[in-house]
């Protein structure tokens, strides 16, 4: 089976003396969307940064395609076909929508660091910008500066940026972070079609979206995995009830 | 990026035609005063490759400079010419190699300790220079025979007149411009900027933030080198301070009045800085208490350094003007 296309196993993280990640495995497959919830501070951004390569973890490993990448930089990650979107948008802020997109394309490309000829001459990558522009709905908005956008536009930027390195397992930490819900509707479509040919991670809050669109669900709290498996198994399970929802907390 | 509008054009070719005729119209002093200009110039604009398009505000440029002028005069014979076509290449190897191997550990630091770490091996360098005697110590060293442009032993251009020398720097200095353009537009130079504006997010789409800032950082120095081969066969004598920190924070400062996000800002700083010395000079004794405050006021006024006069003057475009008005707002914060 190939269809594992990121897998952690045991990850551990420590910071001092807290343990912010502990024991966590999970597989993320191809053609599915991987929710993980949990309560803030549950190591649910930890995890992200482990996978992606921002903290190296104390203990464990992380496989991509089966491939060792444990101790890889976020670059090489990223160039082995791992993407990943920041709660906190982070974008290029000064350059134009278009040009945070062609550099996302760039990244990806043969010769990312060439030195001669300009940028209009990446002919095979202007496809992939506008396509990635055009999925997101910002065509009518890429030569605006990204600082200009708003927030919900931004994070629709974020997404395209991660399109246009056409990565494998695409990292999604809280999408909808401050969106108005006629904007997060776009995104929850947006973040469903992407699912076809790829292997999504989602953290999101909102659990509408959430059940919405997993198709597998790990439930973490206090750096721990306390539940994993399809949805509905998870919204039933009693110790999931107990410690994420509150005694009388129902889900949905 | 936009390609250069025509009026941006003319106005290039206007500068470099006055820049050509110029040599004709001033006495032979000022030729040479013009050539010493450029060459700060050229160097100016190559700190700005790590400073401006980078981000990285390093304080030992002046040491490849210097690097440069010392490689020169050890291999100059005492009585006898060195081809530029030979040591020229050598000299900007030395200067490349020295950026390349400073870079690679400068550049694993961050902010103002990457100032103070520049400015460290910037130092050390100074003091291997001014403590060992093999290259006249303290006292520096002299270039007694101007290197020749020759092949085959025939000579091509006299670099002892003054007004050849002056076009070959000029000659040189449209190359740096060119080559600086060339690699700012560039994927390359969009993806320093990018690693300027956004390192994490840079690296997380996959650019190799060290290598990318080593290879900028190595360009750098070598242009430095260039630079400090000219100024060297220009002066015919070369010294510690030559490669200093104080030379260092000139550069810089002519980086900051020319402005940052330009290639050729830095040059117009060199110019406006040198030549407010040369005129200030002449005609006050406290010049430098002078030349700080105007030094404070063009940086409090115009926080994209006197480039900036251009689009107040001539109009720019919506994108141009999208591009300065951030980094006004840096340089106000910074």
């Amino acid at each position: 089976m190939h269809d594992i296309a990121l897998r952690a196993a045991g990850l551990q993280k420590r910071f001092g003396g807290l343990l912010a990640v502990s024991d966590v495995s999970i597989d993320i497959r191809v053609g599915e969307i991987h929710a993980v919830i949990g309560p803030n501070g549950a190591g649910k951004s930890t995890l992200i940064n482990l996978l992606a390569g921002e903290l190296l973890p104390t203990s464990g490993e992380v496989l991509l395609n089966g491939a060792d990448i444990t101790s890889l930089s976020p670059d090489r990650r990223a160039r082995a076909g791992l993407g990943r979107a920041y709660q906190k948008t982070t974008l290029f802020a000064q350059f134009s929508v278009h040009e945070n997109v062609r550099l996302a394309a760039q990244a990806r490309s043969i010769a990312p660091l060439r030195m001669f000829g300009g940028t209009r001459s990446d002919r095979p990558y202007d496809q992939l910008v506008t396509d990635a522009i055009d999925r997101v709905g910002l065509s009518a908005r890429s030569q605006v500066i990204a600082d200009k956008l708003s927030h919900g536009e931004q994070r629709q930027l974020e997404i395209a940026m991660v399109l246009a390195t056409n990565p494998q397992v695409i990292l999604l930490d809280e999408p909808l972070a401050g969106m108005g819900p006629s904007e997060a509707r776009g995104i929850i479509g947006l973040i469903a079609s992407l699912k076809a040919d790829r292997a999504l991670l989602v953290v999101e809050h909102d659990m509408d979206a959430v059940f919405e669109l997993a198709d597998r669900l790990t439930v973490m709290q206090d750096g721990r995995v306390i539940a994993t498996g399809l949805p509905q198994d998870v919204r039933v399970d009693p110790g999931v009830r107990a410690a994420y929802l509150g005694a009388d907390g129902g889900i949905a | 990026m936009s390609m250069p509008n025509l009026r941006v054009r003319l106005f290039g070719i206007a500068c470099l035609a006055m820049a050509i005729a110029l040599p004709f119209c001033v006495s032979t002093y000022y030729t040479q005063f013009f050539a010493k200009a450029l060459i700060m110039g050229m160097l100016a604009m190559s700190l700005n490759l790590v400073v401006g398009h980078g981000g990285l505000v390093s304080l030992c440029h002046a040491a490849f400079f210097g690097l440069a002028g010392y490689v020169l005069a050890l291999l100059s014979p005492r009585y006898d010419a060195t081809s530029m076509l030979t040591t020229l290449p050598i000299v900007i190897l030395c200067s490349g190699a020295a950026a390349l191997l400073i870079g690679a550990l400068v550049l694993r630091t961050r902010g103002v300790y990457f100032i103070m770490v520049t400015l460290a091996f910037g130092e050390m360098l100074f003091f291997f220079f001014h403590d060992t005697k093999f290259a006249g110590g303290s006292d520096g060293i002299s270039i007694n025979i101007r290197p020749e442009i020759a092949i085959a032993g025939r000579q091509l251009l006299d670099l002892d007149k003054p007004v050849t020398f002056y076009f070959v720097v000029l000659g040189f200095l449209v190359g740096v411009i060119a080559l600086l353009t060339i690699v700012v537009r560039s994927p390359f130079g969009r993806a320093l900027a990018a690693a300027r504006d956004n390192e994490r997010r840079a690296r997380s789409l996959g650019f190799p933030i060290f290598r990318l800032r080593l290879t900028a950082f190595t360009l750098s120095g070598a242009l430095a080198g260039v630079a400090g081969y000219l100024a060297a066969a220009q002066f015919g004598f070369v010294a510690p301070q030559m490669l200093g920190w104080h030379q260092s924070a000139t550069i810089l400062v002519m980086v900051l009045i020319g402005g940052l996000r330009s290639v050729t800002g830095p040059l117009v700083g060199a110019l406006v800085l040198i030549g407010m010395e040369e005129v200030l000079k002449a005609h006050l004794d406290n010049w430098k208490l002078v030349e700080g405050l105007i030094i404070i006021g063009i940086v409090i006024l115009l926080p994209n350094g006197v480039r900036q006069i251009w689009p107040m003057v001539f109009g720019a475009s919506p994108q141009r003007a999208a591009e300065i008005k951030p980094a006004a707002a840096e340089a106000r914060h910074a």
